[in-house]
């Protein structure tokens, strides 16, 4: 089915499931412990070794020799591969650090060897007696340094009007630097796989990805196999956030020890590897011009980033936002992509903007304060509703100004203290900050079969559930389209036998896996009218109406499942408009006088994002995305070792997320909006959105607080204490 | 994590001259940090002598009215003592700022104590450090290295590591004492300002215990009084080691004790700063942080010791 044209009218609009709240159907096996996630999925095949990684201990060179003599007549262990054994492995879909095979070290961690054993302690034991020696080679680790080097190189790619005119022109200008650190996506649930590839022939995965498609095709390619002989099954995922995009060492290197062993291999990468083996966000440095009119329009927009990836990669594009976000006839924008010999970075929740917000967000700030205009005022000031580097283009739907108006009412902005550093409690200075938020509203095409036997009805998609809803979303969708109760419909996902779907990634999963699952449905409804030869049929309470005839589903599946099965296209109209999602966020923090401490006392959150599906696990997404953002603010960064070429800080106890007692009460409210132009379901994704723009909404009412702006994140304790006022 | 034989201890005795006996033997309490440490191999004891059974976990009144703890009383449980709450409040509130609920659970007053350094280059046995692999080298010292959370005194050119223990530093501002049964069957009492050693050329000996010594009890002077506080700078509000922290014991006269964790290769206290106390905060750290050699990256850690007592002191 191709949606070819904004929706009109449908049942989404008087929908009576969708878009209600319901709690996750997959919460209580969550509780339980009986969620079947890939480490423990011990039931799936009998006779599981357990694999162990060892990792380069050098960022760039060459491995000159690798003894595993030792480690291959340790206790327990069943095999050794070595990197040297065998040929560099053909990359999968996007990945652009070798995986394994070969001499060459591009990264800290890079996995060069795999020991299979019985137990886990004797593969890990045995790991550590692999020795190595390697020829090391001079690496680039600095990325203040490359920018510096590539300032106003390059061409833009975005280049409108005449910036370098309208920002000398302008009389009220910016021109300032920020940077953000690199991140790691921290998830709970380490990569982690069962590979059963002990016949050499048939490969079949147990693992934790969020992309099932895009995972077979990369199993595919690196081991030169046949694509029908590869199988993904990824049901549960215990978070991902972009890390497990895409085909990972855990999934490699228990297929090499499964080949080797003759018997199927777990793995799952040891924490450090989470930081410096798979992918991160890439630091990065920016600067911002900006020129405006002094009754506050924006006349000029200039952003230049820098940021890092090994040769190939797309690092982290921080200029997302910049050609749409805000009014402005004049703007140049360019991301300078720096190869490094860090480890790889990808794609993390919101890759680009949620960066690029991070500065840009401070800016308007600073802007706003040079204007002498209120912040949200500002914003609303410069408002489009058209692409503003392209404006014969429209958005679909904007409703960025309501955001700011709702989130300024919910929030008691008006209220605040503006003039910094003047409002106290006790021994904390407090704050109030604001930033608005956009990110894309992608669509993938997407697949579903479903299966209605008894009156009971089954879905299959390749969709998969990272933590996000999907099970639950998916359900109300067939539910609300086969006028079925929930507890009719049972949601089977995350396994390639099942019709491919968009997977989880980039905010585009609920919208179009629930597009996908709604076009699945239709084919069923059109295979049971041509069977009861009825036309225009309705589904509800759990039959089917057409004319006179009266029919229940448990009648017409009674003697036969009937199983049809669909994908959603997305059509080329789209193209035509810019879709995206829209929020506010406000914030109120306490600087501790003393300490320079930054807590997190308040914050409110406002989502344009289309229909809300289910504002149960919707609420949750933009709640775990504010948690992401005060992480992102106060205390997350890959500390990396400039000499050494490693991000230093890879365990959880010093990478530091930001755990309960940072996070204070957090309300969020989602616009009763609709976008026709985005799914028959009229939705978008929002568990992106829910991070975009936090941060600098913590970073600005930290200045508020202090009077002391800083544009390094994280907003740490030694960037302020130098300038804080006496205790 | 090596393979490694395991026997239970019959009594504190029996362990230290078994552990003597054992070269390449390790007592194991609550594990909380040595189980990490062997899994990584960076611990590699050849044999572990669990003290669990010594029945070592009772806190009693000292006859001089001060406080005798079990080396195997858990974090919680000393946290929660009702006596220790009444007078030695500095130690409840350093407890509870330490670590998480589950891991304070598990974890002991020795344990604590002899807990590692939390230094990543320690932590990661691809990196050169002199306190894993003597005469290696330290990674943290390297050009480009990170060493925001690391000394800024008492460290020396082998090694920049922190203790990391909350618990300790309020019992360095109690004048705690170290109660312990050598591998012969003698007891010792060690002050706790001389427990542990100052890195130098020999990082790795972290504390005076000698070979199979076992720690048995902390005793506690009688109460000094005072209002006591502790307070802990860090990124985040929970589950994060100190950047610096300071315990406080003040009396109404203005005199008091000051001692600091996130410093300093031990609890860093000095009787000459403790006497510039009336002075203010930064009187006390002029004197407490005489000498000190930050990098780069953690000098701010003398601006924040001196704010954060300075905090504490007007709060008072």
């Amino acid at each position: 089915m191709e949606f070819n044209e904004p929706a009109g009218q449908n049942i989404f609009d008087r929908a009576t499931i969708v878009g209600k709240p319901h709690q996750r159907i997959e919460g209580p096996l969550k509780v339980t412990g009986t969620a079947p996630y890939a480490y423990e999925r011990h039931d799936v095949v009998a006779g599981q070794l357990v694999g162990y990684p060892v990792g380069s201990t050098i960022a760039k060179g060459r491995i000159t020799s690798i003894d595993a003599s030792v480690a291959r007549s340790a206790p327990g262990v069943v095999a050794v591969v070595t990197t040297l054994e065998i040929d560099p492995l053909p990359l999968g879909f996007l990945n652009v650090a070798r995986l394994f095979g070969g001499n060459e070290v591009q990264h800290y961690h890079q996995a060069i060897a795999v020991v299979v054993a019985e137990t886990l302690e004797q593969a890990r034991a045995a790991a550590a007696l692999v020795k190595v020696t390697y020829e090391q080679e001079k690496a680039d680790f600095d990325l203040d340094a490359a920018f510096e080097r590539l300032q106003g190189t390059g061409k833009p790619s975005t280049d409108v009007g005449d910036f370098d005119t309208a920002f000398a022109n302008a009389p009220v200008t910016l021109d300032e630097m920020y940077r953000t650190p690199s991140h790691s996506h921290a998830m709970m649930e380490p990569h982690a796989s069962i590979v059963d590839w002990s016949d050499g022939d048939r490969l079949t995965v147990w693992t934790s990805n969020q992309m099932i498609n895009w995972n077979r095709g990369s199993l595919a390619t690196t081991f030169g196999l046949d694509k029908e002989k590869v199988r993904v099954e990824s049901p549960y995922v215990g978070g991902g956030f972009g890390g497990k995009l895409w085909l990972r060492a855990d999934e490699v290197l228990a297929a090499l020890g499964s080949r080797a062993a003759r018997r199927p291999v777990k793995l799952a990468l040891p924490r450090p590897f989470m930081m410096n083996n798979t992918t991160h966000r890439s630091a990065t440095v920016q600067r911002i011009r900006l020129g405006a009119t002094k009754d506050g329009k924006l006349t000029a927009i200039g952003h230049e980033v820098a940021s890092h990836t090994l040769p190939g990669g797309r690092g982290e594009d921080a200029t997302a936002q910049t050609p749409y976000f805000y009014a402005g006839a004049n703007r140049r924008i360019i991301h300078h992509l720096v190869d490094m010999n860090l480890p790889e970075s990808s794609d993390m929740r919101a890759p680009g903007e949620a960066s690029g917000l991070m500065a840009l967000e401070i800016a308007m700030d600073e802007m706003a304060e040079k204007l002498g205009i209120d912040p949200v005022r500002f914003r609303i000031l410069n408002d489009t509703q058209l692409n503003p580097s392209d404006p014969k283009v429209p958005f679909s739907e904007r409703h960025f100004v309501e955001c700011l108006e709702r989130g300024a009412e919910a929030f008691g902005w008006t209220n605040r203290n503006k003039t910094p550093g003047r409002k106290r409690d006790g021994t904390w200075l407090i704050g109030h900050g604001m930033a608005g938020a956009y990110r894309g509203g992608p669509t993938l095409d997407s697949g579903a079969r479903v299966r209605l036997n008894a009156g009971r009805l089954v879905v299959e998609t390749d969709m998969t559930d990272i933590g996000t809803g999907s099970y639950t979303i998916i359900a109300q969708t067939a539910a609300e389209t086969m006028g079925l109760p929930m507890d009719a419909v049972e949601v089977r996902l995350g396994n390639s036998a099942y019709p491919v779907a968009s997977g989880s990634g980039g905010q585009f999963g609920a919208a179009s896996s629930t597009a996908g699952v709604y076009a699945a449905c239709l084919a069923l409804q059109r295979q049971i009218a041509k069977r009861l030869d009825v036309e225009n049929p309705r589904f509800e309470n759990g039959h089917v109406r057409a004319g006179n005839t009266v029919v229940s589903l448990a009648q017409v599946s009674a003697d036969q499942e009937l199983v049809a099965e669909d994908t959603m296209t997305f059509g080329d109209f789209k193209k035509s408009l810019l879709l995206a999602t829209f929020g506010a966020h406000f914030v109120e923090v306490g600087v501790h006088a003393g300490t320079g401490e930054v807590r997190v006392r308040r914050m409110v959150a406002v989502c344009d994002a289309g229909r809300i599906l289910n504002p149960v696990t919707a609420r949750s997404q933009v709640i775990g995305g504010m948690a992401m953002g005060v992480g992102a603010a106060l205390s997350e960064e890959l500390a990396t070792d400039l000499g050494r070429g490693f991000f230093v800080n890879h365990d959880l106890a010093s990478y530091e997320v930001a755990v309960h007692a940072d996070i204070p009460h957090q309300e969020v409210i989602f616009l009763d909006t609709t976008d026709a132009s985005s799914t028959p379901l009229k939705a978008k994704g929002v568990g992106e959105l829910g991070l975009c723009g936090v941060a600098a909404a913590v970073a600005n009412a930290a200045y508020n607080a202090t009077g002391i702006r800083v544009r390094d994140y994280p907003i740490t304790l030694d960037k302020m204490i130098e300038r804080l006022p006496a205790v | 994590m090596k393979a490694f034989s395991y026997e239970r201890a019959a009594n504190p005795a029996a362990a230290a001259a078994r552990a003597a006996q054992v070269p390449g033997s390790k007592f194991v309490a609550g594990g909380t940090n040595l189980l990490d440490l062997m899994k990584l191999e960076i611990e590699t004891p050849v044999h572990l002598i669990d003290v669990n059974g010594l029945g070592l976990d009772k806190i009693v009144e000292t006859p001089e009215g001060g406080l005798r703890i079990g080396a195997l009383v858990r974090n919680t449980d000393l946290a929660a003592h009702e006596r220790v709450r009444r007078d030695y409040g500095v130690l409840t509130r350093a407890l509870v700022a330490g670590a998480s609920g589950q891991l304070r659970n598990k974890a002991t007053t020795a344990g604590n104590l002899l807990q590692r350094t939390r230094c990543p280059y320690f932590y990661d046995t691809a990196q050169p450090c002199n306190k894993r692999t003597p005469g290696a080298g330290c990674a943290a010292l390297g050009v480009g290295a990170f060493s925001r959370q690391l000394g800024i005194i008492g460290t020396s050119d082998a090694c920049i590591a922190t203790h990391p223990s909350d618990m300790a530093v309020a019992l360095r501002a109690l004048d705690a004492v170290v109660e312990t049964v050598t591998s012969v069957g003698a007891t010792r009492r060690i002050p706790l300002e001389e427990f542990y050693r100052l890195p130098g050329d020999t990082p790795e000996r972290e504390t005076v215990l000698m070979e199979g010594e076992i720690i048995t009890a902390v005793t506690l002077p009688p109460p000094v009084g005072g209002r006591h506080a502790y307070y802990k700078a860090r990124d985040r509000a929970s589950y994060a080691f100190a950047l610096v922290s300071v315990a406080l014991v003040r009396q109404a006269d203005g005199a008091g004790r000051v001692a600091l964790g996130g410093v300093a290769p031990m609890p860093w206290r000095a009787a000459e700063a403790d006497a510039e106390l009336p002075n203010g905060a930064h009187a006390v750290m002029a004197r407490l942080l005489h000498g000190a050699r930050p990098t780069e990256e953690n000098a701010f850690k003398i601006t924040l010791a001196e704010r954060t007592l300075a905090g504490m002191l007007a709060e008072d």
